[in-house]
């Protein structure tokens, strides 16, 4: 009764895995013979410092997605927890960004933000004067481009932390405010520590998304301007489809792998223990 | 327990503000997709369309299989979605009731794999589905998703609230395995089936990565690769039809969540 799934998960995510580290060591461009190289695709891929540049924007893009997730997501919880249908509407219209697709997401945003002709592009032209392109700057790309992913996955981690609310006995918060605990008092000393493997769940949970992001940047940017927004996923999708290069894009994904490890064993940890 | 005036007045402003970001650019979609090239041209901030023109849409439907792709896509959802269901129900009954040599690992592997994202496997599937000339076919989209290690997960943790008397008491009726699955723990599960079939649905209807890396004809386009492609055709982006392919593509998702949206919450919450 397992097999079919085992099978399956085996194929496709276990020796896929391993198939990579194999990869990794071999020069291939998909048209002559693979050949083996050894541990030169590393050495070549730090050598330019490509790798580190790679996994520093991706590690900075998360840092934002993570950060502003998690303290929006905190701050609507708490102030949307009411009853009522308009409260109700705007947690649903919040929520409703990490149901739609990150495809509709990224080009809503870029119709936004375009400098000629875009609502907030233009507003942001006219209070810095003059056109503005906030996508076309190397600098500005990847903060506007995790912004985008912070409102994509705000109501994610709101609905999370909503949840945790529902798990905070009332009577404790009443005995807090019988002694005299003010509202943020009563967040800070009771709310906020009973809520923290809720946070430590969405802080592990949405790291691990946004470290995996593609499409935003993919449609935004193409890793662009001047590399500024090439994240791990489209770096290893460039040296396979347009480098043609399999061994360097295996052993990206290999690093990639490593990192994502790392986080998710801690996840792992996290999930199990809030069960 | 009286909440602070002040508590009071700043969760107001914070629910206006969510209300602003988080309402106003949907309407602005909408709004872009009812307009003339010519009146976003002359004057792009005026936030209603002087006339709801339709133009946008009939050019999108016009000139683009659009019917086609969202058949496509939602084939490929529903078949994904239905077979993680069908797969994980005996899988995660197996792992939560039987006894069997290796169960331990069996688990571990199911676990290991809820650490595999698709985006650090697509370079051997790519090249294995290559190898196989299965590159732009169906098969391709979705056999490797076929089995879900979180629906296996799931169903492995709801089962473990269901007492094996209900399973013995089938088992002395003359109930198989798979009857005992299917038809006697399968409405037991209902909910978390269900929360189940839906994450997994919207996922995969709203997916760009792996169709992009798996398809190179436009003859298995999904529906999120189409709009997209929207923005890159012809001279100049038109807006008003990119946001018309953008309505048409969260149309659907957002009915779903808007019919099911306990039981999407529920599911995400579940799942993490």
């Amino acid at each position: 009764m397992l097999a079919p799934t085992l099978a399956l998960l085996v194929v496709f995510f276990i020796v896929p895995i391993g198939a990579t580290a194999f990869s990794s060591l071999f020069s291939w461009d998909l048209l002559t013979e693979p050949r083996f190289v050894g541990a030169a695709n590393y050495h070549a891929l730090a050598a330019h410092g490509e790798l580190l540049a790679v996994a520093l924007r991706t590690l900075m893009y998360s840092a934002i997605v993570v950060a502003g997730t998690m303290t929006l997501g905190l701050a609507l919880a708490l102030a949307l927890d009411r009853p009522g249908r308009v409260f109700g509407f705007i947690r649903a219209s919040v929520f409703s960004a990490y149901v739609v697709s990150w495809v509709a997401v990224a080009l809503l945003w870029m119709w936004l933000l375009d400098g000629n002709s875009g609502m907030l592009g233009r507003l942001f032209g006219a209070l810095g004067a003059g056109p503005l392109s906030l996508l076309g700057d190397p600098r500005l790309a990847l903060p506007v481009i995790a912004v985008v992913g912070v409102w994509k996955l705000t109501g994610y981690a709101m609905v999370i932390f909503l949840a945790g609310l529902q798990g905070i006995p009332r009577s404790l918060l009443e005995a807090a405010a019988l002694d005299g605990a003010g509202s943020w008092a009563r967040f800070r000393h009771v709310t906020m520590p009973l809520l923290a493997p809720t946070s430590a769940f969405v802080a592990t949970t949405t790291l691990v998304t946004s470290f995996q992001a593609f499409d935003i940047v993919r449609i935004m940017t193409q890793g662009g301007p001047a590399r500024g927004t090439e994240l791990f996923v489209y770096a290893i999708y460039e040296q396979i489809f347009l480098n043609l290069s399999v061994g360097r894009a295996s052993a990206l994904t290999v690093v990639f792998f490593a990192f994502l490890l790392a986080v998710a064993g801690a996840q792992l940890r996290v999930w199990r223990a809030r069960r | 327990m009286r909440e602070s005036r002040r508590a009071y007045r700043v969760a107001l402003l914070l629910a206006g503000i969510a209300a602003v970001a988080w309402i106003f650019p949907y309407a602005w979609m909408v709004g872009t997709s009812f307009k003339t090239l010519p009146e976003i041209v002359a004057n792009p901030t005026a936030p209603l369309p002087r006339q709801f023109d339709t133009g946008a849409y009939r050019e999108v439907f016009g000139t683009v299989p659009v019917l086609r792709y969202m058949a496509v896509t939602i084939a490929m959802a529903l078949t994904i979605a239905g077979s993680q269901v069908a797969l994980a129900l005996p899988a995660g009954y197996a792992l939560a009731k039987l006894r069997f040599v290796g169960k331990r690992f069996a688990f571990g592997v199911v676990l290991a794999c809820l650490l595999v994202p698709a985006q650090a496997t697509f370079v051997p599937v790519f090249l294995f589905f290559a190898r196989l000339r299965l590159i732009d076919t169906m098969t391709a989209l979705v056999v490797p998703f076929a089995a879900s290690a979180l629906g296996t997960f799931l169903v492995r943790q709801a089962l473990s609230g269901v007492p094996d008397e209900i399973i013995e008491a089938a088992r002395m009726d003359g109930a198989g395995e798979w009857s005992i699955v299917y038809r006697v723990l399968a409405p037991m599960l209902k909910p978390t089936l269900v929360s189940l079939f839906l994450i997994s649905f919207v996922f995969h209807y709203n997916d760009y990565f792996w169709p992009l890396v798996m398809t190179t004809s436009e003859r298995l386009r999904t529906l999120p690769l189409g709009v997209a492609l929207l923005r890159e055709q012809g001279t100049g982006v038109r807006w008003h039809i990119v946001m018309a392919g953008n309505v048409v593509l969260s149309a659907p998702v957002l009915a779903l969540f808007a019919v099911a949206q306990k039981h999407l919450v529920r599911g995400v919450v579940a799942s993490g």
